[in-house]
């Protein structure tokens, strides 16, 4: 495995956007919203699509802008459908973002008749690549993605760190934070917002896989392990940033033992991500499998019953 | 944009384009197998299950493909990847279905999991494919995006034959299939096999998910298995009609859809399907009767304008009753003020203003001069029927369903104003057995007395 400072930039800016994504994503798979990213990466299209008829011209900012409002509006449709509707938030989720996206494709395919804008190299960045595209920072070279992703975490690390009671409380009890005065729909909006904007900004530099897994699988991880809020946080961020690593060392090193050069460290990470939730599942102290066999065992020596059949205490009490 | 001819319409519409009837049948056809089964989806909430399934194949197509290069054959024979998608969707789905039942992680989470897992393996591999000298791997994501414009007889044989046996097996095993959706735990405690059945619609919609996506794509298939169906539960609260509902509502998209994609070429056919997929969820949403947006406020506005009614034609008549002299148990109807009617409930000067509007226009109420108003003839018969129904219900209520005197004012409001009258006859008969020649049975609890507390 060569490692060089190529490598040490990609596995940081891996870190910052597996960081900055799992902080919301605790929230969201507390909120029974896992899929949120997910439709929000395929939603941005029409804004996307939008921003350049109107500004007609690939400026990242003016596309930044507008996948951002579409992934917002995916979130305030989404809720609107599911609340006067009545629908299952997750079937409301998919309706939105499908229509959106083929909007957005029909949208592109009659801007795209001119300019070249191919919804594939609009969207996706891809992690390898960002050590290259550089910035000058206070004397050094710093990679653009290190800045991007960096704000995003430092804007999404202050907003969890002030609010954190708010959404703690919301996540476990809205309508408690309700009729206490906190507004579980304005909470609910940030969220989707600060879900958006990561979903967006981390696209554009890192790609788009790398955000679902983050936003999902290390609070997943992290539930397994924990069932506080606070120590949830801190293991998912712990899990993101090991996936990171661990995801970018593998995509360099995996491939070579199957007899292949090497691979995409975007879904290597997600892969690692998974490993670590594997591992977690297996092992967890208090839900893991091992330890849930190892409990049925003990209960099998103590009680002398096995799953599904009713101790025998609780028949001679009836009988009693 | 330039219109079609009307003779292009013709020849679409009633398929005789070969090509162009292909792809509308087969678009039909799976828009009615992805209707019923994401019917059932939608109903066990588990919506986004295509969603999570078309990603979760693209480990399989990239390990297919390797496989078969390294056999020696071309790699992208449509068989072989089709099998490789197939089974990894399945593993993804069992992976789903064993994190949903051994943790306390729920469903929304294990298809995320599996997605964005086995998509970035999905792309790992790839990847990696794409490096194995002389194998040309390129285009292999594709796979999942579909090429609906290019359906050939193959293809269509194919589509056909999944959508056809989808549809079968969903009407064959509707019994256990809508048990499990709205009972599993009954299910389950009546001996049926619910971990297998629940497999069995999983591995139906893999079937269609996989055909889908190499046909149609990624998000027409997503789309297919989510918006009829929830189209169809706008309009009926019984599982067969919604699943008729539901398979109408996918055919008529893919017809339509894929229709107009033919007939306008810049437009993609998947999009074109999605949107009228759209427009018909939409349509439902607002308008269906049974269950649609409007229809339903509607429905509250005229509950709420008839509770109102009934409100103050009550309230006036127990401001009359408590002022008029009786004699001989009789109530004189004369005027009371305003400022009294508006004290008798919690509501504001606006809310009664609009009431008493409404009673006017209904020829309930008479202005009496200085501010004061009277009931009309018929405005003073509606009253007195209406506060008699309300205490018959409190007595009811008192006497059979053993609430407390001071609870049964709030709790006859709630009930009074949805009884129908052949209820209130049967009360009537029910209670004049006890109550001997009463028209008007005096209220069983003290009314509360507004603006003269110290009459009570």
């Amino acid at each position: 495995m060569n490692w060089d400072t190529y490598d040490t930039w990609t596995v940081v800016v891996g870190i910052l956007c597996a960081v900055a994504c799992a902080l919301p994503g605790c929230f969201l798979v507390l909120r029974k919203m896992s899929m949120m990213g997910d439709a929000i990466s395929h939603a941005v299209l029409p804004g996307l699509a939008v921003a350049f008829m109107i500004t007609g011209a690939r400026a990242s900012v003016s596309m930044f802008i507008g996948a951002v409002i579409a992934g917002i509006l995916t979130a305030v449709f989404t809720q609107w459908i599911s609340k006067f509707g009545n629908v299952d938030r997750g079937a409301a989720m998919g309706i939105v973002f499908t229509t959106l996206f083929a909007i957005g494709l029909i949208l592109i395919r009659r801007a795209a008749d001119h300019v070249d804008l191919d919804p594939g190299c609009v969207l996706y960045g891809a992690i390898e690549m960002t050590p290259w595209d550089t910035v000058g920072l206070g004397g050094y070279q710093i990679p653009r993605a290190v800045l991007v992703v960096g704000s995003v975490l430092v804007i999404n690390l202050v907003i969890v760190c002030l609010l954190f009671k708010e959404f703690r409380l919301s996540a476990f009890d809205p309508d408690l934070a309700e009729t206490l005065g906190f507004s579980s729909n304005f909470l609910h909006y940030l969220l989707m917002t600060m879900v958006a904007i990561t979903t967006v900004a981390a696209f554009e530099a890192v790609g788009s896989i790398i955000v679902i897994a983050m936003l999902i699988v290390p609070p997943a991880t992290a539930l397994l392990l924990t069932r506080r809020l606070v120590p949830m946080v801190i293991v998912a961020v712990i899990t993101a940033s090991a996936a990171a690593v661990l995801g970018h060392m593998s995509a360099l090193t995996v491939p070579q033992w199957l007899g292949y050069k090497s691979t995409t460290t975007s879904g290597m990470m997600a892969a690692a991500s998974g490993l670590l939730f594997a591992l977690a599942w297996i092992f967890s102290p208090s839900e893991g499998i091992i330890q849930k066999m190892l409990h049925r065992k003990r209960n099998l020596l103590e009680f002398g019953i096995t799953d599904g059949e009713e101790p025998d205490r609780v028949q001679e009490n009836e009988n009693l | 944009m330039n219109f079609p001819e009307f003779s292009d319409i013709l020849e679409v519409v009633t398929l005789r384009n070969y090509n162009t009837a292909l792809v509308v049948l087969s678009t039909a056809l799976l828009g009615i197998a992805s209707g019923l089964i994401g019917a059932f989806l939608l109903l066990r909430k588990r919506s986004l299950m295509g969603d999570a399934l078309s990603h979760a194949t693209l480990p399989g197509i990239g390990i297919a493909f390797m496989i078969m290069v390294s056999l020696g054959y071309s790699g992208k024979s449509l068989p072989g990847l089709l099998a490789g998608a197939s089974i990894s969707g399945i593993a993804g789905v069992l992976l789903m279905l064993l994190i949903r039942n051994t943790t306390r992680l729920r469903d929304d989470v294990g298809m995320g999991f599996v997605l964005s897992v086995f998509f970035g393996i999905g792309v790992a591999v790839l990847s990696m494919a794409q490096n194995i000298p002389g194998a040309n791997a390129a285009g292999l994501e594709s796979f999942i995006y579909g090429k609906a414009a290019s359906i050939i007889m193959s293809d269509f044989v194919l589509i056909a034959g999944v959508a056809v046996f989808a549809s079968i097996a969903s009407v064959l095993f509707l019994k256990e299939f809508t048990l499990l959706c709205f009972d599993e735990a009954f299910a389950r405690s009546e001996g049926w096999p619910t971990l297998l059945l629940d497999i069995f619609i999983l591995i139906l919609v893999t079937a269609v998910t996989v055909i889908g996506l190499q046909s149609v794509g990624l998000i027409l298939v997503i789309a297919f298995l989510i918006t009829p169906p929830t189209a169809a539960r706008f309009w009926t609260h019984k599982l067969t009609h919604m699943l008729l509902f539901s398979a109408l509502f996918g055919l008529v998209s893919g017809w339509l859809g894929a229709s107009i994609s033919a007939l306008i070429p810049e437009l993609p056919a998947g999009a074109v399907i999605v949107l009228v997929a759209a427009s018909l969820f939409l349509i439902s949403m607002m308008c269906a009767p049974a269950r649609g947006v409007i229809p339903r406020f509607l429905r509250q506005s005229r509950l709420r304008k008839k509770v109102d009614r009934q409100h103050f034609l009550r309230a006036a008549f127990e401001l009359v009753e408590a002022q008029s002299n009786e004699v001989d148990g009789s109530v004189v109807n004369i005027p009371f003020s305003w400022e009294a009617l508006l004290k008798k409930r919690t509501w504001s000067a606006k809310k009664l203003k609009s009431i008493l509007r409404v009673a006017q226009r209904e020829d309930h109420l008479e202005p009496a001069g200085q501010g004061m108003l009277r009931l009309s003839e018929p405005g003073f018969g509606e009253a007195a029927r209406v506060t008699r129904n309300h205490r018959l219900w409190e007595t009811y209520l008192i006497k059979h369903a053993d609430i407390a005197p001071s609870h049964v004012d709030r709790d006859a409001d709630m009930v009074e104003h949805i009884l129908g009258a052949e209820m209130v006859r049967q009360l009537e008969a029910d209670l004049s057995k006890r109550e001997v020649e009463v028209t008007m049975p005096p209220s069983p609890h003290q009314i509360q007395q507004s603006p003269a507390p110290t009459e009570s």
